[in-house]
């Protein structure tokens, strides 16, 4: 995880000409280098950009995408769309949410999955679907998005954890799904090792 | 032939580039095309155009060319994922991975069909081999997507070989800025976000109001639950918003323009970045456009999920770098938007009709649709209905013909209840009305509106109240707190709401709702707070029974709200497997091994267990 890491404020304010105007694409940049808004980041955005903190600090708290706590292993996107919905999402939304002991915007204990349940993913033809690190799982039930969750937990951690906010994360960029299985099976190899982290995925019932 | 990387000088250099681009296509070319929408994606497609690609590169003849493409979003998401093969525009759905071999082999090497991946007409057994014999596409009227499923989003190439830039040359070459103007109101193309206000006069507001720079922004901040039309658009055609963008920026005077994408979206973001970058490589964005003399350029912002962002002055502080709060509206955004510069603001569809518009001339557009509302409309027809996806129609066609004719009807037979149309804020049509004529007036007559799209339907087995419940849940999350009546007034109503979904309504909770609610239309600040609580009131006005019964019976008829029906064991066709007996977590079921079950009345406790685990349809909601 990368609670010390910290974005190129400089560089991501040049990237759009020192603009106060696009402080909102600037902290998306932020967030998708350290996978949420770290503090002394907004701090700097703050003094570079002569905008007052408390301004940065209002706007990373209406959007519900900003993060100002970083996040677990893997993102949870469970879409509460109206279709969603009727087809049971809310009965996952709990189960997820019992079985992992993660409130909705929050991190699980152990810090594997951040659940972030989303207004709607547009992609009502899987329904009831969610988004774990951009890749889809449709016509869940609640034991099928579990099952699912454990595997995910067992994989390990991404060694580069996808932000699911990042444009292309999801995409059809054919070679990226490749990399980042190899990329979860080195992971993988890694964790054997790393006798703590093992812990994690041995929740399985 | 012209590069993508040559800059286009003059329209008679875009019409040299179309023709030469037309000519170099080889007739006899067999084509694979693959959906990468969002749903089919999700379904595997990539993992399916890897192994065409594969094919096609390890094809050892050089006698035929074989072109394997992705394309954007056919539409029909639930047989996903789709893969149409030319010639002879042959429909496969449901093509998994281990489906692969055989459709090359024998469809696109042997030129056969490969039956059992066709469409079957559910009634008749007949088999669809091309997409106009599919009911759900035969129906169809499309302008808008017509390019969603042809080429190839992210190839300008492939959008000009079909057209794609030639309303622009048109407006640019032929046309004074007032006579595009004139040619869109005479259109009578409506905003298709959801107000549905005349785009013409819109534009004309925004030329004649004082001020530079004016700003064009495209609205692709589709929040409304359930409606993906705009992302496919983005993702399937960017080229056409970009295009329709270009047009519009010239016919008011705007020389910057912004799309807002939701952050949900990231396909869309891609491909509309790749498109911006290419329509730049070739003059068609940037300085002098076309050699026009007339400058233009757009830049992509995306969203940070918040759903009053939809709502243009929110949208405008969003795009200034701020929370996303409206403001009230006695100046209209067309005089002072963003940045307080004269600023029209569309939604991705209407944008997609402007090119079209300026090609075939206002009277084709005018010749579509009612009396008041022209055109065609995308919906997303969703929910319980057997085909799920996007279908575009010509305003005017009844809710049935869009619900049973193209999606097929509910799936199991069930029986329709309401479609809810317009989005969170919007209503829900019951079935005595589904042979209605769907506009923008019809609907808001019936007590809904067209919002952006966005058609679920639900069956018999939706609690309307729970519905409405799950919509002011949406809205109280989503209202932005600036004015009292949304922020207060959104949180009494789901209060109320939720007590009565729990049984503990009372006499009077009805009515709370309703002056609630009438209250909030009046006072609210912004169109989110306004139409708030349509979920509620439409709900009270079409089904009141239903509510008196969660509160006076203490009883939900659809059986969905918890505690407020029971569960029994249908003494036929229990098998006595035990199961349910197991799982309940009070062990309040009874009976022996092969004899059938008993529930202990006193003490379920409701949560359903039973219902689920059983394998027989043994358990029942009364």
């Amino acid at each position: 995880m990368a609670e010390d890491q910290t974005a190129d404020v400089p560089g991501i304010i040049d990237r759009y000409g020192g603009d106060p105007g696009m402080l909102i694409p600037m902290m998306q940049d932020v967030q998708t280098a350290c996978g949420y808004l770290p503090q002394a980041d907004l701090k700097e955005l703050s003094g570079r950009l002569v905008v007052p903190l408390s301004r940065i600090y209002s706007v990373a708290s209406f959007y519900s995408s900003f993060r100002l706590m970083p996040k677990g292993d893997h993102t949870i996107q469970l879409c509460m769309g109206t279709v969603c919905f009727l087809k049971g999402a809310d009965k996952i939304a709990k189960a997820i949410q019992e079985e992992f002991q993660v409130t909705p915007g929050a991190t699980s204990p152990d810090g594997v999955f951040t659940f972030a349940p989303v207004n709607c993913v547009g992609a009502c033809a899987l329904a009831p679907v969610m988004v774990v690190d951009g890749e889809y799982f449709g016509g869940l039930g609640v034991d099928s998005a579990l099952e699912q969750l454990h595997k995910i937990a067992e994989q390990g951690p991404p060694a580069e954890a996808p932000a699911a906010d990042e444009p292309g994360a999801s995409l059809a960029g054919v070679g990226r799904g490749k990399e980042i299985q190899k990329k979860a099976k080195k992971a993988k190899k890694g964790k054997k090792k790393d006798a703590s982290k093992k812990d994690r995925g041995g929740q399985k019932k | 032939m012209i590069s993508a990387a040559t800059r286009l000088e003059n329209a008679e250099d875009l019409r040299q580039y179309r023709e030469d681009l037309v000519a170099a296509r080889d007739p006899k070319a067999r084509r694979v095309r693959i959906c990468l929408g969002t749903g089919c994606t999700a379904k595997g497609a990539v993992k399916v155009l890897e192994l065409f690609r594969q094919a096609a590169e390890q094809l050892d003849d050089d006698s035929v060319t074989i072109e394997t493409k992705c394309t954007g979003c056919h539409g029909f998401c639930e047989r996903g994922p789709i893969v149409v093969v030319d010639p002879g525009n042959i429909f496969y759905q449901n093509v998994k991975e281990e489906d692969v071999p055989e459709v090359w082999q024998e469809s696109v090497i042997g030129g056969r069909v490969v039956e059992r991946l066709l469409y079957k007409d559910e009634q008749t057994g007949a088999l669809a081999s091309t997409p106009e014999d599919i009911p759900f596409y035969r129906a169809q009227h499309r302008i808008v997507l017509a390019l969603n499923g042809v080429i190839d989003p992210t190839r300008i190439e492939e959008y000009v070989a079909t057209g794609g830039y030639a309303g622009l040359a048109k407006a640019l070459g032929s046309m004074e800025p007032e006579q595009v103007v004139e040619e869109i109101t005479r259109s009578g193309l409506r905003g298709r976000g959801g107000g549905g206000f005349p785009t013409g006069r819109k534009w004309t507001s925004a030329r004649n109001a004082p001020g530079e720079p004016k700003y064009t922004i495209a609205n692709g901040d589709e929040g409304d639950p359930g409606a993906f039309m705009d992302r496919s658009i983005m993702e399937g055609v960017p080229h056409a918003v970009i295009e329709g963008m270009i047009i519009g920026a010239y016919a008011i005077g705007s020389s910057q323009g912004y799309i807002y994408v939701r952050n949900e979206y990231p396909l869309a973001v891609k491909h509309l970045t790749i498109a911006i970058g290419q329509a730049r490589d070739m003059g068609l964005l940037g300085e002098n456009i076309l050699g026009s003399g007339f400058s233009f350029d757009i830049r992509i912002n995306r969203g940070a999920g918040a759903f009053v962002c939809g709502e243009s002055t929110a949208l405008m502080a969003s795009l200034e770098g701020r929370v996303g709060e409206p403001r009230a509206k006695y100046i209209h955004t067309v005089e002072s938007g963003l940045n307080g510069k004269p600023s029209v603001l569309n939604n991705v569809e209407t944008w997609c009709n402007v090119p079209q518009i300026i090609l075939n001339g206002a009277d084709w557009f005018a010749s579509l649709g009612t009396e008041k509302s022209k055109g065609t409309k995308v919906f997303s027809l969703v929910g319980k209905v057997k085909n799920t996806g996007l279908v575009e129609v010509p305003m005017g066609m009844t809710l049935r013909q869009i619900i049973y004719d193209i999606g097929g009807g509910i799936p199991e037979d069930k029986a329709f209840k309401a479609v809810q149309t317009g989005g969170p804020s919007g209503g829900c049509i019951p079935a005595e009305f589904l042979d209605q004529p769907v506009d923008f007036d019809r609907l808001t007559e019936l007590g809904s509106m067209m919002g952006s799209g966005g058609m679920i339907v639900m069956d018999e087995d939706t609690c309307m109240v729970s519905v409405a419940k799950y919509f002011l849940e949406f809205l109280k999350q989503e209202s932005c707190g600036k004015c009292v009546p949304c922020r207060e007034g959104l949180a009494q109503m789901l209060d109320i709401l939720s007590r009565i979904t729990r049984g503990e309504g009372r006499e009077g909770d009805v009515e709370m709702l309703q002056s609630l609610g009438e209250l909030l239309e009046d006072t609210a600040l912004c169109a989110l707070g306004k139409t708030a609580a349509y979920p509620v009131l439409s709900t009270i006005r079409r089904f009141r029974e239903e509510y008196e019964e969660h509160i006076t019976q203490k009883h939900c008829p659809a059986k969905v709200c918890p505690g407020l029906f029971r569960y029994e064991i249908d003494m036929e066709k229990c098998k006595g497997c035990m199961v349910c007996a197991k799982k309940c977590p009070v062990e309040g079921i009874s009976g022996e091994k092969k004899q059938p079950h008993v529930i202990d009345q006193v003490k379920c406790i409701r949560c359903g267990t039973c219902f689920e685990v059983c394998a027989f349809g043994g358990v029942v909601k009364i």
